[in-house]
């Protein structure tokens, strides 16, 4: 007598929700072998993982071209970019107080502090072209040494990978009445979350090797 | 009639639902039935063209990458052709190009063009495309027990990337200047400076470019989607050490796409900006260029993209090769009809394969002036990947020792593949040393090596995977005397392609010249018009396999549910309970009547759990 392992419908396994994955199902396993079955999270360290190696790929190509030759001058960095820092440590603790709110079933401030996220994201963005709008005044352009295209080159870079995060965001503020219903929406909030966070080191990281090389 | 089954094989719903007779734990295929129906109600378009079925998707893959394999094959034809008789006038070939082959007589500039669309073509559109995202997005889910891929909608997005990305290719040799001459390695300077480095440099490096990050996204995008598949979705009971070779296969590709592509997208930023927006990361200071002086670029280094380009550049072979080599391991099994010999050592050789391949870009540098520690370094990394190759080739050699051959059409292309990956890969080792490098890098010895290991290989592959999943993708079988026929044609024309080019390179014969005029190389000229014969007489044989491939999609025989009596999920009966009880391989298992037990056979078969419960009974049974 062999025991038939029930296999799990397209719900249990989490697409539910459009291909989404529903919060429900998150690391549920697959009756036997231990599978997490929610892809939306292993998607996003997955790209996370890719998206390291494209910034990987630059700061070491930033490296080997400020070891080159007598062209590398150094920029002084806009004061702007400490505070545009401070912007997108405190968007990450908003988006974190928002997910705490939305698990202790309070709606108010979820949804607050999600806005508050997307401003702060949207301050991030605006402080980030300042910081350009300063250089091109002092006539630093990027096509005027190597360093400063570095420096235009990796904050386009992460500007328009965090921007990809701002329409995450912006979805979800659009849908917060149904993610708090608990109806939809949550693995896009966690996933959200984690995609930002790794916006919010990797900004870090970038924001470090501009202050050593650049 | 005909038609309308094929395309009713085309979706899982559809054959759900057109079987429901087949169905054997009816509750399960219910539930799975109903929630993909939704799907199968879309109109034409959606059902087709912007599908998010990866069945479809993969049948799209693997038609664009036959179409690519099509246009490469002719270029490679016109350039045979020029090389062995450079003053014959190819008739219709300034229709092509006015000014790349005024008279049809084709400029060296043009031969350039030639050159970086077909290696363009065959490493990104053929090579990179058929065996993974192909026979990837048709076979992975359904070899893992999973209903789909796991992100459905980027699915189709890779797909119309990498179709979109194909086209700006092509659409290269519509502008002026034709298409880029850089090769497919686009080194700068040559391919940071625009028309002045000359024609096919200016518009045609670009598209070049874009076409290229293009397909770098569309890669990405499909990675995450074959490595989230693998980890998240795999039936119940198929563990890790479960899966057939093929799917470690495409899972370990995927990763090294993921991480690879990501380079290459990141330094095609760089040389677009230095093409456009007068950056410096690539273009060095005092460069002369066609008898002009440059201005407006210092203190950059072409080495800079070597670096980025074959850090992506050595992961892609495998990328290549990898897909290939999962076929390889699964058919030789289902036709020796006997395990794999050594599983788990093929595992960990194709996640060694995978990793080593990280570390040995360098050795494509060993002429680029590189420390020569460096390049011994590289030299010795290199040599180690020859351990893991080695030890699956020993394992394919062992899987077939004492087997009962089947001796199919798919069988005989993983078996020519097997060859073909020898004699391609054992000069690689000669390749791997750099002062053997420095003597035989520019000749044809580097030409005859990755033709025979990347190329060919990997189209045997292709071709082998064809023959044996057409039955499954298409529910008819492929003729396999027409089959049999290609594969003779195919191997001894690969072997007269490619082996005599070793020689020619041992004997100095230079390769990317459009010409062979120098007196020196006049006494060679005979074998490289041996070799366009034999280009001509192998390109003519790859129509038999189209004939076959769509007579056989109308007109082939009606394919039973598991023609090849093979174990693994795709042959398991539609709509069935997709749990798995065992490992991919179980072929001539003692006590059974059949040869083989499926994947997910739960009774049958001498299950250590079941021997021992069988053991107590007598146990039971002689105690009383």
């Amino acid at each position: 007598m062999t025991t038939q392992t029930k296999f799990p419908t397209l719900e249990e396994r989490g697409f539910g929700d459009g291909g989404n994955g529903g919060e429900g199902s998150a690391g549920r396993s697959a009756g036997g072998n231990g599978t997490a079955l929610s892809v939306g999270p292993t998607g996003i360290w997955i790209a996370m993982a890719s998206i390291t190696m494209f910034f990987a790929a630059f700061t070491s190509a930033m490296v080997v071209r400020a070891g080159l030759g007598a062209d590398w001058t150094r920029v002084a960095l806009p004061r702007i970019l400490y505070l545009n820092t401070a912007m997108l440590l405190a968007s990450s603790v908003t988006l974190e107080l928002s997910g705490r709110s939305l698990r202790a079933a309070r709606e108010g401030p979820f949804f607050g502090w999600l806005m508050a996220t997307a401003a702060l994201g949207v301050a991030f963005l605006a402080g980030q072209l300042d910081a350009w709008r300063e250089l091109a005044a002092r006539g630093v352009y990027l096509a005027t040494n190597p360093a400063c295209s570095f420096f235009y080159l990796l904050t386009a870079a992460h500007g328009a990978h965090l921007a990809g995060g701002l329409l995450a965001l912006f979805y979800l503020v659009a849908r917060h009445r149904r993610i708090a219903r608990g109806a939809s929406g949550q693995t896009i909030l966690k996933v959200t979350t984690l995609y930002w966070h790794f916006m919010d080191i990797l900004w870090l990281y970038l924001f470090l090797m501009l202050a050593l090389w650049v | 009639m005909a038609a309308r089954q094929v395309t009713a094989r085309w979706t899982g719903g559809n054959r759900t639902r057109l079987a429901p007779q087949s169905v054997r734990s009816s509750d399960v295929a219910k539930a799975s039935s109903e929630s993909v129906a939704p799907q199968v109600a879309r109109g034409f378009w959606r059902k087709y063209v912007f599908s998010t079925d990866h069945q479809i998707i993969g049948r799209q893959y693997y038609f664009l990458a036959l179409f690519a394999a099509l246009v490469a094959m002719f270029l490679s034809w016109l350039m045979r052709v020029h090389l062995a008789w450079p003053r014959l006038a190819i008739p219709g070939l300034s229709a092509l190009s006015a000014s790349g082959a005024p008279a049809g007589l084709m400029t060296p500039e043009y031969y350039l063009s030639l050159l970086t669309v077909h290696g363009t073509l065959m490493i990104f559109f053929v090579l990179t495309t058929a065996p993974q995202a192909g026979f990837g997005n048709c076979l992975l889910p359904a070899q893992l027990g999973a209903e789909r891929m796991a992100f459905p909608r980027l699915n189709m997005l890779s797909f119309w990337l990498t179709f979109t990305s194909l086209g700006v290719l092509l659409a290269s040799f519509l502008v002026r200047g034709g298409p880029a001459i850089s090769g497919w390695t686009a080194y700068p300077p040559l391919s940071a400076l625009g028309s002045i480095t000359g024609p096919g440099e200016g518009l045609g490096q670009s598209l070049w470019i874009i076409s290229i990050a293009l397909f770098c996204v569309a890669s990405l995008l499909g990675a995450l989607n074959f490595i989230t598949t693998t980890l998240d979705l795999r039936a119940p009971g198929m563990t890790l050490m479960r899966m057939p070779l093929t799917a470690w296969a495409w899972f370990v590709t995927a990763i090294l796409m993921l991480l690879s592509f990501a380079v290459l997208l990141a330094a095609c930023v760089l040389l677009m900006l230095d093409r456009v927006a007068g950056t410096s990361f690539f273009v060095p200071s005092g460069l002369i260029v066609s008898g002009q002086m440059i201005h407006g670029h210092a203190g950059g280094s072409p080495l800079l993209w070597e670096h980025l380009f074959w850090f992506f550049g050595h992961p892609e072979v495998y990328i290549a090769i990898l897909p290939a080599m999962g076929v390889t391991s699964h058919l030789l099994s289902c036709f020796a009809r006997k395990p794999v010999f050594g599983y788990r050592a093929m595992v960990w050789a194709t996640i060694a394969i995978g990793f080593l391949g990280f570390l040995v870009w360098g050795h494509h540098m060993f002429v680029s002036g590189m420390n020569p520690y460096s390049a011994f370094a590289f030299a010795v990394l290199t040599v180690i990947i020859a351990v893991p190759s080695a030890v699956k080739t020993f394992n394919w050699l062992g899987t077939l020792w004492g087997g009962r051959l089947r001796l199919t059409t798919a069988m005989l292309f993983a078996l020519g593949f097997v060859s073909i990956f020898v004699s391609g890969g054992l000069s690689g080792i000669f390749l791997a040393e750099p002062p053997v490098d420095v003597q035989l890098h520019a000749t044809y010895f580097v030409v005859a090596h990755f033709h025979l290991v990347m190329g060919m290989a990997a189209m045997f592959g292709i071709f082998s995977g064809t023959y044996f999943w057409f039955p499954k993708m298409f529910g008819r079988m492929m003729n396999e005397t027409l089959g049999k026929i290609h594969f003779i044609l195919t191997f001894v024309g690969a072997y007269c392609v490619f082996m005599p080019m070793y020689f020619l390179g041992m004997a100095g014969n230079v390769r990317r010249y459009a010409q062979f005029v120098d007196p020196y190389l006049q006494p060679l000229m005979p074998l490289q018009r041996f070799i366009t014969v034999a280009a001509l007489g192998l390109g003519a044989a790859q129509f038999l396999f189209i004939f076959n491939l769509f007579w056989s999609l109308f007109g082939g025989k009606k394919a039973g549910e598991n023609p090849w009596q093979a174990t693994t999920l795709e042959w398991a009966t539609p709509g069935a309970a997709r749990a798995v009880y065992r490992g991919p391989y179980e072929y001539a298992v003692a006590g059974q009547e059949q040869d083989f037990v499926m994947q997910n056979a739960p009774d049958a078969g001498p299950s250590r759990a079941r021997k021992e419960a069988a053991d107590d009974n007598a146990d039971q049974i002689s105690n009383a």
